[in-house]
């Protein structure tokens, strides 16, 4: 039973909520502030009345994405999960998502806490948290201007991490050597995926790598195979550190225009039928893992756990699909040079595109990672790119050094004209691909909203 | 006509987007009928340290940073200052800029000895300097965003590279920004700092180009876009800050 502070909190915070929905706003983070500023051991007291426990999904790319996936588990096992499924990942989303599913005594209708955690908010939210289960997706360079170096962040997560109880289990990417080595301490409980699929990937380090040093010992790592970035077959050959053996792995990875399929083997050695995820990309197939990696750690059964992946739906702005005005627009979220590469797999051939920039706080206020992003990949295939956002100038710079030439381009200033202009360049039946970061990805549905295209996201 | 381009330890200095850097330098060139060959110069020594015109040193972790001093505390060290003398250009940015000082003073424990290629010293901060930073220089301004620590004090023989409009460019204290002395340029402008800020781009290139070239007379180029996104970025940095 929570305490009467707790009690108090959430009643202010239930109140906001209401007062948010009746002026038609969604309520993602302010009613989580208010019950945190009138008990700072909210998120903790409420909690810790899960059956179930907590899992916190965390790392750069991937999280929304991996937790919505693990909802869906853990809804086919029976579960209910309390989730802070609009991505306000920082602890005023976690206390939101708890007090809106709590009823007015402070107990939860729900039995399993499942809370994507900013990776800077990670260490603080852990420590209140004491989740059962830890998922961390990978470690890319992003928004400098707030998480400063990787490095550094990485060896913050990994010290907090080691403060956990020991019946903690950690779920992590086996092929990202700055995550693999996140469980410091030897008795830790951990479950490591990966791709084994020796046809994934390339030889070549790439530009963004973000580790090219052993963490262990800072000698140079080798890669028997690079999939993204610093992401692979990675071994040390002067300390021998290598990828760890992979608890959930995927032997092969076949992917379609609309999906990613994987067949999985588990360290137990039991054969399962591949998996067809339907959203396309090999970072899906990741999160797929990821969220495998976590049922697994949860001791839920892969076969009911693959059944609810083959069911899945994707997030806002990951990679879906409106339909408008006859022509399909593709939303993707990009948020760093990491997360463009991946995104620029799936672009197809001759794109069309949408792209926005803007350099707000959830953004990144320093856009200067555009320049470590592939545009140069991309650059040859571009049917045409309207820009647009705070910062569309700033990309069209980008497309211009990147050799699109300069009829091919275009700055359109208002987020709706923007659509419009990008929507009327593509013929009939065909597809615009929609990149941008995190407030213009908000602005421009807010945008197609308007034109009825999609739902307000926090109806989502 | 051609030109060299080093990337100075492209492996380790790359966290903060400045490889748009390399590539400014290089499209600008390539608009103009030159012939541009880039190579990577990272740790382990370098074959051949004539050969780059210009070099571009950019910002890394401090992991990074340790490994790249104590490889230039080497021959490389005194092989990128004979290219100096030999002519040969350099545009540092953050921890380059910082390396390329005499040394770097941490809060505590013995200080990091730099190149000493630029007359400049840089010692630990308590808090970081982040966010845009808008420069106005002699010949025009400079549009950025800087994410520093350590606070760089010039001496006698570096000049400012402009004084401070927004943000706090070397230390906060004396309103200056980076450092020029002779044809090697040091500052704290991630952005990166020459596609928007082209006038300086050229001026790299000219002196590039004058090590291997007489009479280099580079043609104007269409400015249009890169003027568009300093104006974006100005008002920005001006409004927001």
């Amino acid at each position: 039973m929570p305490d009467a502070l707790a009690l108090i909190a959430n009643a202010a915070g239930k109140l906001t909520r209401e007062g948010l929905r009746v002026t038609g706003r969604g309520g993602t983070a302010l009613p989580g502030l208010v019950a945190l500023t009138v008990d700072p051991d909210f998120i903790t007291t409420l909690s810790s009345g899960l059956s179930h426990g907590v899992v916190c999904v965390s790392g750069t790319n991937g999280k929304t994405t991996t937790a919505r996936m693990l909802a869906d588990i853990t809804r086919a096992a029976g579960w209910v999960p309390i989730h802070n499924r609009s991505g306000s990942n920082l602890d005023r989303g976690v206390a939101a998502a708890l007090l809106a599913d709590a009823n007015w005594s402070g107990e939860p209708r729900g039995d399993v806490g499942l809370f994507e955690i900013d990776e800077a908010a990670l260490p603080n939210v852990v420590a209140r948290l004491k989740p059962r289960v830890v998922v961390v997706t990978n470690l890319f360079r992003d928004q400098m201007d707030r998480y400063f170096e990787l490095d550094t962040l990485a060896k913050r997560i990994g010290d907090t991490l080691a403060t956990l109880p020991v019946e903690t289990t950690f779920v992590l990417n086996a092929d990202d050597p700055l995550v693999a080595n996140l469980a410091l301490r030897p008795d830790a409980k951990t479950v490591f995926f990966g791709v084994d699929d020796e046809s994934v990937g390339g030889t070549v380090p790439q530009a963004i790598s973000d580790a090219t040093r052993c963490p262990r010992c800072k000698a140079p790592l080798t890669y028997k195979r690079v999939v993204l970035a610093h992401v692979g077959d990675w071994s040390c050959s002067s300390c021998g550190l290598a990828r760890p053996p992979r608890d959930v792995s995927a032997t092969k990875v076949l992917l379609g225009e609309s999906w990613s399929e994987i067949s999985l083997a588990g360290a137990i050695g039991s054969v399962f039928a591949a998996v067809r995820v339907p959203i396309p990309g090999l970072y899906n197939a990741y999160n797929a893992l990821a969220a495998l990696g976590a049922a697994r750690a949860f001791d839920i059964g892969l076969t009911e756990a693959t059944r609810a992946l083959a069911n899945f739906r994707p997030a806002f702005g990951r990679l879906e699909t409106v339909d408008l005005e006859g022509r399909t627009l593709r939303l993707v979220l990009v948020k760093n040079p990491a997360g463009f590469n991946a995104a620029l797999l799936e672009t197809g051939r001759k794109p069309r595109l949408l792209a926005a920039l803007n350099d707000r706080d959830a953004d990144g206020r320093d856009v200067s990672w555009i320049w470590d992003a592939d545009f140069e990949t991309l650059a040859p295939a571009v049917e045409h790119a309207v820009i647009t956002g705070v910062r569309g100038r700033d990309l069209a710079l980008r497309f211009k050094y990147a050799g699109v030439p300069k009829e091919r381009i275009e700055v359109v200033d208002d987020w709706r004209a923007a659509i419009e202009r990008a929507v009327s360049l593509a013929p009939r039946a065909a597809e615009v691909v929609v990149l941008a970061t995190y407030t213009a990805m908000l602005e421009l549905r807010a945008a197609l909203s308007h034109v009825g295209a999609v739902a307000p996201f926090w109806e989502d | 006509m051609d030109l060299r381009i080093a990337h100075l330890y492209p492996d380790l200095m790359n966290i903060y987007g400045d490889r748009g850097n390399v590539i400014a330098l290089s499209q600008r060139a390539n608009w103009r009928g030159i012939d541009v060959e880039v190579r990577p110069f990272s740790v382990g020594e370098w074959a051949d340290a004539d050969w780059p015109d210009v070099w571009f040193f950019g910002g890394g972790q401090d992991q990074g940073q340790d490994i790249v001093g104590a490889d230039l505390a080497g021959k490389n060290g005194a092989a990128l200052k004979k290219s100096v003398e030999g002519g040969a250009a350099i545009f540092s940015v953050c921890g380059g800029y910082q390396l390329l000082g005499h040394e770097y003073v941490p809060e505590t424990g013995p200080s990091i000895p730099g190149v000493g290629i630029l007359d400049v010293t840089t010692r630990a901060g308590k808090t970081r300097f982040v966010g845009n930073l808008l420069v106005n220089a002699p010949d025009g301004y400079l549009i950025g965003f800087e994410n520093h620590s350590g606070r760089t004090y010039l001496g006698s023989s570096a000049k400012p590279l402009g004084t401070v409009v927004v943000g706090n460019g070397n230390n906060g204290e004396d309103k200056t920004e980076g450092a020029v002395q002779g044809r090697v340029i040091g500052c704290y402008l991630h952005g990166s700092c020459l596609p928007k800020n082209p006038w300086l781009a050229d001026r790299l290139l000219g002196w590039a180009l004058a090590r291997r070239h007489d009479d280099v007379k580079l043609g104007p180029l269409d400015d249009a876009a890169e003027k568009s996104a300093r104006d974006q970025a100005t008002e920005v940095a001006r409004t927001r800050s």
